[in-house]
């Protein structure tokens, strides 16, 4: 198992908290809560070894369009970038609703 | 009403199956009644899987709400199948048994409170192997305290189903509810297989598998108490319906002589197919006769 952390700026507060997501085999969970200040904080737990640069690389990407002061974390069981990247975007969505 | 084995019927179901523990747990409250206990911002994981290199899940793949089922006072427990099996670990365990303690205790003091447990498990969680085991045996007797005051209700809609000592907790029930996706057994097919070898049990022969452990053998054989389709509002007016029953006379874990005497009458000189079973064991139990 694998723990990455990465922080982003941020712009504006989030909502709500929201929940979304299994750590089953090729799936994870993401917890999405409000955090006070301007930046965001993630927290990743993976248990495929080796892939920091293409979690930083989802990251990077999911934070050229979302600028929320949240922390996030990711529980991770070997989910493809893909579903990394919808998660974080349903997660979203669930904090916005 | 269409028939049910229609394909209007079929495309109209909404899945219980394909809900996670939370949804499913949500699905059999009445509508707006229901509250998470220790849900996954409280952050109560197993301390012992990730020094085993397994990332956690943060309730720990159990979901446990407090609401009202068909206006009944009730606790629901779901066990997340896709999370390592649904096993059973030191704290998902835990998380069971107090919600049935909680239970209890609110139903010795005049308020009887139904327990409902989703079981989608393999069992035991190996990586905490005699926590998991004393999890277990702490849960059936919370089950057995409970059950005098209050029903306490077993579903397994799969497809994971019930193995191990969880099949052991929901032989405890006061009901029991399967549908024909679900499989219930002692042993998982991939273990008896192991132990006794192919000849004993071939777990890649599917037809085989749930001709034995699946929910339409085990009703059709008198040990469980209801046989549903894969439809959450069919699911959902089941558990009603039991939570409506209450306690029932008798428990099937009680009619030790029932039991008892099938085995006996069984010749087992010779190999029973399923639908033989179906045949020899007819003999209702004391909660089914009240279907």
């Amino acid at each position: 198992m694998e723990q990455i952390e990465l922080t982003y700026p941020a712009k504006r507060a989030v909502p709500k908290r929201a929940h979304v997501g299994v750590v089953g085999s090729g799936d994870m969970e993401v917890l999405l809560e409000p955090a006070k200040g301007t930046s965001a904080q993630v927290s990743i737990r993976t248990s495929v070894n080796g892939f920091g640069a293409s979690w930083k690389a989802v990251l990077d990407r999911f934070f050229t369009k979302y600028d929320g002061a949240a922390r996030i974390q990711i529980n991770d069981a070997g989910g493809t970038p893909g579903i990394a990247q919808l998660r974080l975007e349903q997660a979203v969505e669930a904090s916005e609703q | 009403m269409t028939d049910k084995n229609s394909a209007a019927d079929f495309i109209h179901r909404q899945s219980f199956i394909e809900l996670d523990a939370r949804e499913r747990a949500t699905a059999l409250f009445d509508a707006g009644t229901s509250r998470e206990l220790l849900g996954p911002f409280d952050r109560v994981e197993s301390p012992w899987l990730a020094m085993q290199g397994v990332t956690p899940q943060e309730d720990d793949g159990c979901v446990v709400m407090k609401g009202r089922i068909a206006g009944h006072p009730a606790v629901v427990v779901a066990l997340e199948g896709a999370f390592q099996g649904g096993s059973t670990g030191e704290v998902s365990g835990e998380k069971m048994t107090a919600a049935l303690d909680l239970a209890y205790a609110d139903s010795k003091k005049g308020t009887p409170t139904s327990a409902v447990i989703l079981l989608e498990t393999g069992g035991v969680r190996l990586q905490e192997a005699n926590l998991g085991l004393a999890a277990i045996a702490e849960l059936m007797g919370s089950i057995l305290l409970l059950r005098k005051y209050a029903p306490v209700i077993c579903l397994s809609a799969g497809t994971v189903g019930c193995f191990g000592g969880m099949s052991l907790a929901l032989g405890l029930a006061s009901y029991v509810i399967m549908t024909r996706e679900a499989r219930l057994g002692l042993n998982g097919p991939k273990v008896i297989e192991q132990e006794n070898g192919i000849d004993e049990f071939d777990s890649s022969d599917h037809a085989l598998v749930w001709a034995i452990d699946g929910g339409e053998q085990r009703f059709a054989t008198g040990l469980i108490d209801a046989l549903v389709e894969d439809d959450t509002p069919q699911v959902v007016d089941a558990i009603r319906r039991f939570v409506g029953n209450g306690v029932p006379a008798v428990h099937r874990s009680t009619q030790v002589e029932l039991f008892r005497s099938r085995i006996k009458a069984l010749d087992t000189s010779r190999q029973w197919d399923p639908k033989e079973l179906r045949t020899l064991w007819t003999a209702k139990s004391a909660t089914e006769g009240k279907q």
